[in-house]
């Protein structure tokens, strides 16, 4: 059946600068599992853009196959969404972003639909620093054909089934920040209190911003023996310190003590403040950050935060130095050299 | 010996080691002949490999413009050693055999049926020249002046020919000047009088061009405003993306900010290619990759999204000899069932088949509108022979009064003044095709969700069987639209009452007319049907209904189109014969002649018919 949400709203909910309520930015009832990590990622996206706040009708959603790729049904109604194929999200968000640079494109997959079937689109979206949002929902199974480890499954993880999994995990933030993304950031589906900022944050950052988002499977792999079970993650959880993100042009309410801050400007002037405390890294080195990522995890922490920083990351359209006219709004006039220039090709041809 | 005298009409064929230069220098000769209005048809038989395998390059030369492979090689340039014998067997008897002669032939070289014409290239190359690396490619220059001598090709235009190419290094001209001089002047001195074939000016190329079709493709696609391309590296489609970067380079870069109204992609892999050109046909940006056969395997089941989610995407597919990698530098029509029916599910696509040049340029830009008219996956179905050959062919036209058909897109007016609900799915207008929006529209209509599962008229997640099969049914409906908005195909008519029809498509097209001809000269007569497009028009089924027999032919093993006839227009399978070939090469005339004769006893012609038919019992 097609579930839809009621379109009664309180008169006097609030709205954001731009004159919405935050359930404009909702989308139909989820389908998934009562207690799915996945929803509280919904949540957060929700919660992200209308705090940013962003035109609903000016993000574009993406998404590949899975239980995490159904959610763009789940939040942004307003906006145009793109279920498309298994492990494939990231081309079409290729295509898509060339076509229109002025729009917002947020790409949702699970970690089977990127570290397994889609690692090849995965790893080259990002060589090619495409100006996206690229959330995994990381469950370190597959949901939707009932709880097979996904290559994101720690060694020695059980999941339902009780087997531990014999092979080697990705880490896809490693490989997000050895292959040049300009921002690396890790959650958990748990803590709203980080994911918001941190979503808020990538999404302001021009060029490829990858978020790991570790987000437990309820019914196949929240077991005392899996490493992405609710329990397991809040007990090793470590984060790489505090942060506040700051929309361009808004006043920063907050003070911070000197020397315990770390500004970082981002492209369109938005600022993002990480709060340091005596062990915490520097976060816009890249080969510090795969250190610290490397030690945490010899100590079985989990390290979540903006894992990694470049405030001076390109893009797709920069680097391939295209118009700075969304080119799906160009015409025959600009795009059509006429008869007089084929006329030309053709002498040349005689 | 009966020596070989025609003018204007015969077949060189050049042996060469690949990677030493020869592809530029043989060029160059066909150039020439078409300089001095005289038709000529290149072929570059070429290995999948960059250098040291045997290529030869084959230019047929034909007043009447048979632009078709005819078979046979009257004159051999014979510098490779690797295939020395095999090419000296092959040339026909009372032809010429050009070798290098600072090394004699070896001794089961002994026939006495054809003119050998020794020049020592190498002695007198190296005589000349000292830069080693030059060397090899000044041979192949030295060999073109002797042609020039021994066919009678205007030395000047030559000459003109090679200041042209290095126009900005006048001082490579030089010793490129020099070899021709050598070469020429050899030939003179030591074999006056030899050759009988001849090259005479003429005016039977009138105002055509002399073009590759994959760059008319790309060209198309730049005059048909594409502008996002994804693509990954294939042969032999791999020079249609080139092309078109070249074009859209030219025309296409601003002039203030030197930023480009296009995007060039190239993707990891055909998955993330077509993929590219989905998305961003989907967000409204004309938008295509090129590709061949492993490409399209790899791409179909992205091409089942597109076309069930509708979404016009262009794919040029520039064919090759498969199966698996094939023969990956030889030609073949035999993707018609892999790109017709690609996908999983039930899935048919729009394909256009161009024959020459101007075709590929005309198609490129009509399979753009179609697209977005049809909401739909529309694939170009090229081949190597065409794609990567210099062919003849019309002047490209374009006319300034075209407006790019945009299909049914709603923009934010539009959407304001609906009375109804708007979906995505929904046919308002009977023909199959709906409306659609591109992201960013509007601030709260016209967005929606799109997917390969399950949707109903409004775009949302369904698992209503009803719904779904409607959606199904209505997909139909647009393949019925489609068949009205194909290109006509290209019909002959040689007797009305003739009994026989003969089917055929793309660049089987020439050496089929030639075929055709030959036998109405025999007293065979024969109406033709060039295909343009799939799904099959009105005029095709009519035609085939029309004639008793109808030969079917085309460049795969399995009759590939004949099956595709068999399953969409219903026809009896019996009255459709098939002419095949397969064997990598460009099919020829000769070939298709020799089948139709070889079928034709075995015909059953209906009664009254059989006088259109010298020398047949029925």
């Amino acid at each position: 059946m097609t579930f839809t949400r009621p379109s009664f709203r309180h008169p006097s909910q609030p709205t954001n600068s731009l004159g919405y309520s935050r359930s404009d930015y909702e989308g139909t009832i989820s389908t998934l599992c009562a207690g799915c990590g996945h929803d509280s990622i919904s949540n957060a996206i929700i919660q992200a853009c209308f705090e940013i706040p962003v035109e609903p009708h000016k993000v574009v959603k993406m998404s590949g196959i899975g239980c995490s790729s159904k959610t763009p049904a789940y939040y942004l109604g307003k906006s145009h969404g793109f279920n498309s194929v298994h492990g494939r999200m990231p081309s079409i968000a290729t295509g898509a972003n060339m076509a229109n640079r002025d729009l917002i494109y947020l790409g949702v997959s699970g970690d089977g639909d990127t570290a397994s079937i889609g690692m090849g689109q995965f790893i080259h979206v990002l060589r090619r620093d495409l100006n996206m949002t690229y959330v995994v929902m990381n469950n370190g199974c597959y949901g939707l054909t009932k709880g097979q480890d996904s290559a994101t499954a720690d060694k020695g993880s059980k999941s339902k089934k009780g087997a531990p999994n014999p092979f080697e995990s990705i880490d896809l933030c490693e490989l997000a920040i050895q292959l040049g993304a300009g921002f690396v950031g890790r959650g958990f589906s748990g803590d709203k209190q980080q994911l918001v900022p941190l979503l808020k944050a990538a999404m302001s950052h021009e060029g490829i911003a990858f978020l790991d988002v570790i987000s437990p499977c309820v019914t196949f792999n929240n077991t005392s023996g899996s490493t992405k079970s609710y329990q397991y993650v809040r007990d090793h959880i470590e984060a790489t310190g505090t942060f506040d993100f700051i929309p361009l042009q808004q006043e920063i309410l907050t003070q911070y003590e000197e020397g315990t801050t770390q500004a970082v400007t981002m492209h369109d002037g938005s600022v993002i403040y990480l709060h340091k405390n005596a062990n915490s890294p520097d976060v816009t080195n890249r080969r510090k950050s795969m250190d610290i990522l490397e030690a945490e995890k010899e100590k079985g922490r989990l390290l979540t935060g903006i894992l990694f920083l470049d405030p001076e990351s390109s893009d797709t359209h920069e680097i391939l130095a295209t118009s700075l006219s969304p080119l799906n709004t160009l015409t025959e006039t600009e795009l059509c050299p006429g008869s007089a220039a084929l006329q030309k090709i053709n002498e040349r041809l005689r | 010996m009966n020596r070989i005298e025609r003018t204007n009409d015969f077949v060189v064929r050049f042996a060469n080691v690949n990677g030493t230069g020869s592809a530029s220098a043989n060029n160059l000769f066909a150039q020439a002949i078409f300089k001095m209005g005289v038709p000529v048809s290149p072929k570059n038989i070429f290995p999948s490999n960059i250098q040291g395998l045997p290529t030869w390059y084959e230019v047929r030369i034909n007043e009447q413009g048979y632009l078709g492979r005819r078979g046979g090689v009257d004159l051999t340039v014979a510098v490779n050693g690797q295939t020395l014998i095999q090419d000296y067997n092959e040339v026909l008897p009372g032809g010429y055999f050009l070798y290098d002669s600072t090394k004699k032939l070896p001794e089961v070289c002994r026939r006495d049926d054809m003119t050998e014409i020794g020049i020592p290239l190498t002695e007198l190359c190296n005589a000349a020249f000292s830069d080693p690396r030059l060397r090899q490619l000044l041979k192949n220059i030295i060999y073109i002046g002797a042609l020039s001598f021994l066919l009678d090709i205007d030395f000047s235009i030559l000459n003109d020919a090679i200041r042209n190419q290095f126009l900005k290094k006048p001082k490579l001209a030089e010793p490129n000047l020099q070899a021709l001089e050598i070469g020429f002047t050899y030939a003179r001195d030591n074999f006056p009088e030899t050759c009988g074939l001849s090259v005479h000016k003429s005016n039977a190329t009138g105002d055509a061009i002399l073009m590759d079709g994959n760059s008319a493709l790309g060209l198309g696609a730049v005059y048909a405003g594409a502008t996002v391309v994804g693509w990954y590296p294939i042969t032999p489609s791999t020079s249609v993306i080139e092309a078109f970067e070249r074009y859209a380079n030219l025309f296409r870069t601003e002039l203030e900010s030197g930023r480009k109204r296009f995007a060039i992609i190239q993707a990891e892999d055909e998955l993330a290619a077509i993929g590219i050109a989905i998305g961003a046909a989907w967000n409204g940006a004309r938008a295509f990759t090129a590709t061949s056969g492993p490409g399209v395997s790899l791409m179909s089941e992205f091409l089942g999204l597109a076309y069930y989610a509708e979404i016009p995407v262009v794919l040029m597919d520039v064919q090759r000899t498969g199966p698996s990698t094939g023969m990956p530098t030889r030609t073949q029509q035999s993707d018609l069932l892999a790109t017709a029916y690609a996908s999983h599910g039930d899935t048919k696509n729009v394909l256009l088949f161009p024959c020459d040049p101007k075709e590929c340029f005309d198609l490129a830009a009509d399979a753009f509108d179609l697209a977005e008219r049809l909401q739909a996956p529309v694939i170009i179905m090229s081949d190597l022979d065409l794609g990567m050959n210099d062919h003849i062919s019309a002047p490209l036209v374009w006319d300034d009064t075209r407006r790019y058909d945009r299909g049914k897109v709603l923009d934010a007016a539009a959407l304001e003044s609906m009375p109804e609900k708007w979906g995505r799915y929904l046919d308002v207008d009977g023909d199959g095709i709906c409306y659609r929006t591109y992201p960013g529209t509007h601030p709260n209509k016209g967005a929606y969700f799109t997917r390969g599962t399950s949707h109903n008229e409004y775009s949302a997640y369904t698992e209503d069987s009803g719904l779904y099969a409607r959606g199904m049914q209505r997909l139909l409906r647009k393949w019925e639209t489609a068949k009205t908005l194909m290109p006509a195909p290209h019909e002959k008519t040689c007797n009305p009452d003739a009994p026989f029809g003969a089917l055929f498509f793309g660049t089987t097209s020439h050496a089929a007319y030639e075929a055709v001809d030959a036998l109405a000269e025999e007293g065979f007569e024969i109406n033709t049907l060039r295909l343009l497009a799939f799904p099959l028009r009105q005029e095709v089924i009519d035609f085939i209904n029309r004639h008793g027999q109808v030969f079917v032919i085309e460049q795969n093993r399995d009759a590939q189109m004949r099956m595709l006839l068999i399953n969409e227009g219903r026809f009896v399978p019996e009255k459709l014969h098939s002419v095949l070939h397969f064997d990598g090469m460009p099919i020829t005339a000769d070939t298709i002649r020799r089948q139709i004769k070889a079928l034709l006893p075995q015909l059953s012609i209906p009664h009254g018919q059989k006088e259109c038919l010298p020398g047949v019992t029925p």
